[in-house]
């Protein structure tokens, strides 16, 4: 019944606070009116919606976003330094790093968190699934860099999304 | 509070400017895509929430609507560089890199 | 203070815009152009930004959000068009 009523919980909430963002707002009006679109249009678009979302360890999450802020900051001066240094001063290549990951979910934010971090763009995941190539920048030593998003990007997003 | 807000406007500016650089300035594809995803992404994030803070103190009342088109720019820019570098495989573009032949061998069409 | 900060933001952001569409007219290829059209689109995100805090208007935001939403959607249906010809299937 909960099921039938309430089946994506997580998106209610984050729809909720994106009304409340968007009418740049908070009042008790505004906070019911969120939380009424957010319980109704996960309704509507229920076909959308395969899977449900459990998030089994949240403060696991947590320290991943924090250290995948701090990431992206650092990968910025990185990538800003190589830029202004000139084409001279890059030596990109192709890596190769398979994947343990089996939910979507997690692949898909898996390759997000590659774009947005340490000079990598994810550029194709092959079609089973198993392996993702990834542009990088400037990197000497690939094999490193596939130890270095295995452990700390691919590692956390198991631990909470997959069981 | 003027001068976090003045650093805050100008470093975003700078990675803005550093991102279209890099556009601009480097030889293949591959290595201008990542110019415009990170550094103008933050850069631009940077912007916006020195817009958020400005209003904020400004009028009486949070402003944190900047917030979601931040959130917004940060999520779209990492699939749009995905697809842009999937077109760019398929197409076959010249790369730097050493291994894109090889690479393509395993990707599906 | 905020005002020398505001004219050297929107000076670089300016000059960001220039070489975004230098890479647009240059070229070479398809990709370059959709890569260049959406640094152009984001870096329109930033101008108009700066401009809302010059004038002291919120209103400004509203036009960065809709220029986010249909840059991210132009984006996607060129890089779809350039996968498989087609962008409705």
């Amino acid at each position: 019944m909960m099921r039938r009523l309430l089946p994506h919980p997580i998106l209610t909430l984050v729809l909720a606070v994106v009304w409340l963002l968007l009418v740049n707002e908070f009042n008790a009006g505004q906070v019911v009116l969120g939380l009424l679109l957010g319980w109704a249009i996960p309704l509507f678009t229920l076909h959308f919606w395969p899977e449900r979302v459990v998030i089994r360890r949240p403060f696991t999450l947590l320290r991943f976003i924090a250290v995948v802020l701090a990431d992206i900051v650092i990968a910025n001066f990185i990538v800003a330094g190589r830029i202004l240094l000139g084409p001279g001063h890059v030596t990109p290549a192709f890596v190769t790093v398979p994947l343990d990951l089996r939910s979507e979910l997690a692949v898909s934010l898996l390759a997000n968190t590659i774009c947005l971090t340490p000079g990598t763009v994810s550029a194709e995941l092959s079609a089973d699934r198993r392996h993702l190539l990834v542009h990088a920048l400037n990197t000497t030593d690939p094999e490193g860099l596939v130890q270095t998003i295995k452990q700390r990007y691919e590692a956390p997003l198991k631990e909470v999304f997959e069981p | 509070m003027d001068y976090l807000l003045s650093f805050l406007i100008v470093t975003g500016a700078a990675f803005t400017f550093i991102g279209s650089l890099g556009l601009a300035r480097l030889k293949d594809f591959y290595t201008r895509l990542h110019g415009p995803t990170k550094a103008t992404t933050l850069g631009v994030g940077c912007v916006l929430i020195a817009s958020a803070v400005y209003f904020s103190f400004q009028e009486h009342g949070v402003s944190l609507h900047e917030v979601l088109v931040t959130l917004f720019l940060f999520i779209t820019a990492p699939v749009s560089a995905h697809l842009l570098s999937k077109a760019a495989l398929h197409l076959k573009l010249h790369s730097l890199a050493a291994r894109a032949d090889e690479a393509r061998t395993d990707a599906p069409d | 203070m905020i005002e020398t900060a505001l004219y050297i933001g929107f000076t670089l952001v300016g000059l960001a815009v220039a070489l975004a569409f230098w890479r647009l007219l240059r070229g070479p290829d398809a990709p370059d152009r959709i890569l260049a059209l959406d640094t152009l689109y984001v870096n329109t995100i930033a101008l108009l930004v700066l401009f809302g805090i010059h004038l002291g208007n919120n209103i400004y935001f509203e036009a960065a959000l809709l220029i986010a939403l249909m840059g991210f959607v132009g984006t996607v249906a060129l890089c779809k068009y350039l996968l498989r010809g087609d962008i409705i299937e």
